[in-house]
């Protein structure tokens, strides 16, 4: 008992919970694959790029020879489509938000796809772990959902039906007119950004935890002595496992939820209250 | 009076860790309580009325979505503090 408790109160050597270092590439924020400075090309900022040109060849070549009945990729393809326009476009917006459904799609397709970057072998890293894509996608959604508003509505019209929402007693918008300008200006980009960004960070944090628990607890295998430590490793492992399988769900289900907030948005702009 | 500086450290040394946890711990009672209800009530929905599902299952993710917000905006903080 008290060698337990001993090996499980000293700080093990060798042993460095991991923290934010792990999202930079090989721990140096500094170190580049191609250019430096600003235009520093690193692991994440390829990893993005090769998934954006692996979806675009994929659709290309989906799409190159439609046939009304679908085959093989194009099957695919139309599957990952039908998911947006079924499941978002439809569901939130309805008929007349379809000519936002490439937008959409793209969205979400590119969204999962780095997610899931987290869970590939070899890859595992989740690209919008970095704050820079999921804020850069949100100020991208925070465009098209203002833009749409004052499109459909009129600059004046558009900021009237957000600051000024019809059916309130006029005292009241003393306290609505701020409230629904932090809301619908700020905190929604920002929420959207940290959400998704949020989401993978822990994700990540989490399988790194468990994966560098498991190998340090294996480790012991080999020290005279305390080689019964790495049957604790067993446990780990087991998280491990379960975790990765978890992270596929959270990956697929964060891209929807990003995607489903936009339509939202996006349909809120189109439609005021009355 | 060096002692006492010391002790000052000390304390920051030993709050910094504590307050992370803190940080994240407090920001996600909210927000776990705001989950729990949303997710029973859009069950008990779903039993109720299996046809609408389909419609309960979209608005309860983003109720969810919404509701999760506060305890990430927490989970951040807790790296931010220190």
């Amino acid at each position: 008992m008290t060698g337990l408790l001993a090996v499980l109160s000293t700080p093990p050597e060798g042993f460095h919970a991991p923290g934010t270092e792990i999202f930079q590439y090989a721990g140096n924020p500094e170190l580049c694959l191609i250019g430096s400075g600003p235009l520093c090309i690193q692991k994440v900022t390829l990893l993005m790029l090769l998934s954006a040109v692996a979806i675009s060849a994929f659709f290309l070549m989906a799409f190159r020879a439609p046939r009304l009945v679908p085959r093989g990729v194009q099957g695919v393809a139309e599957g990952l489509v039908d998911i947006v326009r079924r499941g978002v476009v439809l569901e939130v917006m309805g008929p007349d938000g379809l000519p936002f459904l490439p937008l959409l799609t793209t969205l979400f397709v590119f969204i999962w796809v780095n997610n899931s970057l987290g869970i590939i072998p070899l890859i595992q890293f989740p690209t919008t772990s970095r704050m820079a894509i999921p804020a850069v996608l949100a100020g991208l959604v925070w465009l098209v959902f203002n833009v749409v508003g004052i499109v459909k509505q009129g600059g004046l019209g558009y900021l009237k039906n957000v600051l000024f929402p019809p059916g309130v007693p006029a005292p009241i918008y003393v306290l609505v007119t701020p409230i629904e300008f932090v809301s619908t200006f700020l905190v929604r980009p920002l929420t959207l950004a940290v959400r998704l960004g949020a989401n993978m960070i822990a994700g990540h944090l989490i399988l790194t935890i468990f994966a560098v628990g498991c190998w340090y607890l294996f480790s012991h295998l080999w020290t005279p002595g305390a080689d019964w430590v790495a049957g604790f490793g067993v446990f780990s492992f087991a998280l491990l496992v379960f975790m990765t399988g978890f992270e596929v769900l959270v990956a697929f289900l964060q891209a929807y939820i990003f995607t489903m907030l936009t339509a939202v948005y996006i349909a809120g702009a189109m439609h005021p209250e009355h | 009076m060096a002692d006492l500086a010391l002790l000052a450290q000390e304390a920051v040394n030993v709050g910094v860790p504590i307050g992370k946890g803190l940080v994240y711990g407090l920001a996600a009672i909210g927000p776990g309580i705001g989950i729990g209800f949303l997710v029973g009530k859009a069950v008990e929905a779903m039993a109720r009325q299996p046809e609408a599902a389909g419609m309960v299952r979209t608005t309860m993710f983003l109720g969810i979505a919404f509701t999760e917000a506060l305890a990430l905006f927490g989970f951040v903080l807790s790296f931010i503090v220190s």
